[in-house]
């Protein structure tokens, strides 16, 4: 019998369980990150809930209440996430996973709270990615929580990048912050007199160090780095005013002004003396390329967190809506089933659960990438040392090489033995996982935080007006609102359209997406109810238009894939999202599907839940293809101008009288002659004569091709509605509103 | 007590009280609906004993404290990612069954032979932990029934207080009616102490304690021993909810008095 069948009749009982979602987020190996989620879940749904529900969003102003919630962090093993063992730490090895967990739970209350937890770790990411173990060790030590017996308070950070207007923003080069050698006693330490103002800068009103992104206003120190300031420093170290922001109240948000005296050995990275100048061994940008590409995937996770937390709420809502009416008595359709008797509300709520799916396995897949990418990257560094290979141009171009050969590697037919060195040789795997998390993180950020706002919004309105007020459960309104700083901060959209627009040429990871459709109608054989089919036409429609875009031009004659088109690029990085996240969703729901037998918590309602989870991939991955295909036929087409009814027009048209000849030798042709021109040379009332494919017939194949695999997505999303009015809910939400 | 002491705690898993609970006829007998999916939580009141016997343990060198625990093996597991990092304990888990619907005088059976096969445990020096109640079980016998089995003669049930004596003998205070306690003394181990709900909070959420506790608890999860169900141990002619309405209504705002004379009204009404 085919697993199709066998899960026909089985449906959806509970919520998911957690150790459903361990298996589907490949943690179910892993009880130090179950125990952290639980732990960061005792935070969330207890203090924060609380203080969100006793009005602790309502100032500006960092507040007791909010502070206390930083020391229930520290207590509960939160803040100790980011330190390695012996800075303090619990969890050995890479912690992206981790993070994204964190980030998760907190979200799923507050987006606030898990800002102000993630931006201690962005102030110590710099010093983590590219510090000097000195600088580490100081750092991480003072910021890791006390441990038992000792008495200390532990150090906050703050990151510094963002300047006020006109400087640095989207644009990170724009920096006015600058520093300058004011002190350099022969064979001592040079001292720096740092000079930096900042915008919209979280944690600042209580930060105790501050990582700076400032630029040479010196001749003897050569480009752009980073610094580390203390409070205490010598000079001025002013918080500013708060932030009067609309979103993420539980974190502190400022616009501060340094001007501090420090040892250069406060440079992140530390630095050499050349024909004396002082040069910093990173420049900022690139210490916050290393930063931004981990830290960016945990504000994807927080949106995601938030599309499903909303789901029980609005179940429960959406139940009880008329209970206590006269006339909706118990047995009646209005009592027992509420709102959930109307399609729409049914089927929107699927949405909103199936886009919550959708982000959170991008994300988490991203989270993983990372972690595998992390000992690989160390790894790969120190084979390309060993080669004798050094400085950025060198290494760039090394790794192009060994890139070129991966790409061909990965082109091969599947079973070839030469295949084998993609997986046995580290260099190779370096570069093949190197251009996926180039993709995975942009997307998770972009996608997950752009519509995963829109989504909430379809959440919030489940709610009717209860959504928008402070009362609604879950904090709905407050998701809703706070989904578009995730979308902003960080980099916003702009920033990561345009990294993508970079990284999905990289023919190492068309390579392997060009593998992916073959593994997804592979997998849409074994398990069509999943949609995969869908996605595999669309994928293949989303390449097609790339490759298109790259070898066009305009009617202009303009080069249309190209950086300074935007229109072009963005886009078409905008499709690939909707496409990488419903892929990662089918990946998931197979795992579950594959492993969850093996735990009978899981097993037991296991048919039922993956029947409920593969219809909602089918949604989405017809919502996916259905938005790929809008963009690319956009793009394919809409750069070619419309013929009109000009000289050239009428050449492409048939003459009234021309076809009435015609008609005598091909009977019928007439009737299908859209373009004609009569004789007295009126044409017919439009915009001009129809336009023609120009070499993208292939397209328009794929593209009806793509509309029928859309059969069955519908019937999908009317079995997860069913579902969706038929599980079970907890009596009562566990955390206040 | 230089030695200190080898306090058993008995304790296993419920549902998450938050949860929808509706019983339900299986052919294996009584259930609950989806009770394998719910999400589950230690058992409040083995909770308590648990909290009691680490804080005893921690006042007295060279105290040990066991959780034995009959369960789901996947559900204790779960239970085991919140509760291993509270306290300090090693887990002696037997993978099966715990529902309401559990037979008592099996389940005690089941949990004496585990207690005796511990290595290394000193009967002289035990203290024998449990909850009084259940949150699901409440069949008010089960921990008797283990300290019979086990020969443990000296028994308290209700237990809010216990504190040690200079002389290291054991005051106990056991609930009676009227919101009053009744004040035992005990000269010393082996004693059983059935808690109602103690004095201590529940302490708070500490991962290095859980690191620590789960290097051994995850092996003996792996190594737990399968519980032969009792075959006709009891059978249950016919088992219905409660004749109860539970409506839960979330409410801000109100005092205490408010809230105690909405019930009353709601109950004179009832
Ligand atoms: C609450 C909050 C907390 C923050 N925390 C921090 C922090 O801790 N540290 C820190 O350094 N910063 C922080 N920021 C700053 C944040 O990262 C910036 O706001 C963000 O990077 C955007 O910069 P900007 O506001 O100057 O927007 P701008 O640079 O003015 O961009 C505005 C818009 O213009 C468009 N645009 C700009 N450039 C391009 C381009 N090249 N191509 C296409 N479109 C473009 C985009 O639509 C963009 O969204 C925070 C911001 C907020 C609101």
């Amino acid at each position: 019998m085919s697993t199709a069948t066998r899960h026909k009749l089985e449906m959806l009982r509970t919520l998911p369980s957690d150790a459903a979602r361990q298996i589907q987020w490949s943690f179910a190996d892993r009880y130090d990150l179950q125990m952290l989620v639980q732990s960061v879940r005792a935070v969330a749904r207890g203090p924060v809930a609380r203080l969100v529900a006793q009005g602790g969003r309502n100032t500006h102003e960092w507040t007791p209440g909010k502070a206390e919630m930083l020391e229930a962090f520290d207590h509960s093993g939160i803040t100790a996430v980011f330190m390695d063992l012996e800075q303090g730490g619990f969890i050995a090895g890479p912690r992206n996973l981790a993070l994204a967990l964190v980030a998760f739970e907190l979200a799923w209350v507050d987006g606030g709270a898990a800002t102000a937890s993630l931006a201690g770790c962005l102030a110590l990411a710099p010093i983590h990615e590219r510090g000097t173990p000195e600088q580490q060790d100081r750092y991480m030590k003072l910021a890791a929580p006390p441990q038992p017996g000792e008495d200390r308070k532990p150090w906050r950070g703050a990151f510094c990048l963002t300047e006020p207007i006109p400087y640095v923003g989207v644009d990170t080069g724009m920096l006015d912050g600058k520093i300058r050698i004011v002190e350099w006693k022969p064979g001592e330490e040079p001292i720096l007199q740092v000079e930096k103002r900042g915008r919209f800068i979280t944690n600042i009103g209580f930060a105790n160090f501050v990582t700076a992104a400032v630029d040479s206003g010196d001749d003897r120190i050569k480009g752009s780095c980073m610094v580390i300031l203390e409070e205490g420093d010598p000079g001025i170290f002013d918080r500013g005013t708060a932030t009067k922001k609309m979103v993420h109240q539980l974190s502190s948000t400022g616009d501060p002004i340094f001007n501090l005296r420090v040892p250069a050995s406060r440079i992140v990275g530390g630095y050499d003396i050349k024909n004396g100048v002082l040069v910093p061994r990173y420049s900022h940008s690139e210490v916050i390329e290393a930063v931004f590409r981990r830290t960016r995937v945990t504000v994807g996770v927080m949106t995601a967190a938030k599309l499903l937390s909303a789901v029980e709420p609005v179940i429960r809502y959406q139940r009880g809506r008329f209970r206590g009416a006269a006339t909706a008595t118990p047995g009646s359709v209005r009592y027992e089933m509420g709102l959930q008797a109307r399609e729409d509300a049914l089927h929107r709520l699927v949405d909103v659960w199936a886009t919550g799916e959708a982000s959170a396995s991008l994300a988490f897949a991203a989270a993983r990438a990372f972690d595998e990418l992390d000992p690989l990257e160390r790894e790969a560094d120190r084979i390309i040392a060993e080669r004798g290979v050094s400085g950025t141009r060198a290494k760039a171009k090394f790794l192009r090489q060994v890139s070129d050969e991966a790409a061909s590697l990965l082109r091969l037919m599947p079973g070839d033995q030469r295949k084998e060195k993609l997986q046995s040789d580290t260099l190779m795997r370096f570069v093949t996982l190197d251009s996926l998390a180039d993709i995975l993180c942009p997307a998770a950020k972009l996608w997950n935080t752009g519509w995963g706002a829109q989504m909430m919004r379809e959440a919030v309105s489940l709610m009717g007006g209860y959504g928008i007020t402070e009362d609604c459960p879950g904090f709905l309104g407050n998701k809703w609102m706070d989904a578009q700083l995730e979308a902003t901060y960080e980099g916003p959209e702009a920033v990561q359209r345009r990294q993508l627009s970079v990284t999905m040429t990289n023919p190492v990871f068309l390579a392997q997406f060009r593998n992916w459709i073959r593994e997804m109608r592979g997998i849409a054989s074994e398990r069509p109810g999943t949609g995969a089919c869908t996605l595999a036409t669309a994928m293949t429609m989303w390449l097609w238009t790339l490759e298109r875009l790259q070898h066009s031009t305009d009617s202009d004659g303009g080069k249309l894939y190209q950086s300074a088109r935007q229109g072009v690029t963005f886009p078409l990085a905008d499709a690939l999202c909707w496409l990488l996240a419903a892929r990662c969703q089918v990946l998931d729901v197979l795992e579950l599907d594959r492993r969850g037998a093996q735990d009978s918590s899981v097993a037991e309602g296991l048919s039922g839940l993956v029947n409920f989870l593969s219809d909602l991939c089918h949604v989405q991955t017809a919502r996916a293809g259905g938005e790929a295909a809008r963009i690319c036929a956009e793009l394919v087409f809409g750069y070619n101008r419309h013929p009109a009814w000009d000289e050239e027009g009428y050449r492409g048209c048939y003459q009234q009288d021309e076809l009435d000849a015609l008609e005598g030798f091909v009977p019928g042709i007439a009737a299908c002659a859209t373009d004609v021109i009569a004789g007295d040379g009126s044409h017919p009332s439009k915009a001009g004569p129809c336009a023609k494919c120009n070499g993208a017939e292939q397209f328009l194949t794929l593209h009806s091709k793509l509309a029928t695999c859309l059969t069955g997505s519908r019937l999908a999303k009317d079995r997860a509605a069913e579902a969706v009015s038929k599980l079970m809910i907890p009596e009562v939400l566990d955390y206040p509103a | 007590m230089s030695n200190g002491y080898h306090i058993v705690v008995c304790g296993s898993v419920v549902p998450d009280p938050l949860q929808t609970l509706e019983p339900i006829e299986t052919p294996a007998g009584p259930a609950l609906k989806n009770e394998m999916l719910l999400p589950a939580v230690l058992d409040p009141w083995a909770a308590h004993a648990l909290y009691e016997a680490a804080n005893l343990a921690a006042h007295a060198a060279g105290s040990k404290v066991w959780l034995v625990s009959l369960g789901a093996k996947a559900k204790l597991r779960q239970v085991m990612m919140t509760i291993a990092q509270k306290v300090s304990f090693e887990l002696v888990p037997i993978d099966g069954p715990a529902s309401g619907f559990a037979d008592a005088h099996a389940t005690a059976a089941l949990l004496a032979e585990a207690i005796q096969s511990i290595t290394g445990l000193d009967r002289s020096r035990l203290l024998l932990f449990g909850g009084w109640e259940s949150a699901s079980r409440g069949a008010g016998v089960t921990m008797q029934l283990i300290g019979e089995r086990l020969g443990i003669l000296d028994q308290f049930q209700g237990v809010d207080q216990l504190r040690v004596q200079p002389d290291g003998a054991f005051e106990i205070l056991e609930r009676i009616e009227g919101g009053r306690h009744q004040v035992s003394l005990c000269q010393g181990p082996p004693a059983l102490f059935g808690w109602a709900t103690g004095n201590l909070p529940e302490p708070r959420n500490n991962p290095q304690i859980g690191m620590a506790n789960m290097r051994a608890i995850m092996p003996a999860l792996q190594r737990a021993k399968t519980a032969a169900p009792a075959p006709d141990a009891i059978r249950y002619r016919s088992a219905s909810p409660p004749k109860q309405q539970r409506q839960t209504r979330i409410v801000k705002n109100l005092s205490a008095e408010e809230i105690a004379r909405e019930i009353v009204a709601w109950i004179e009404k009832a």
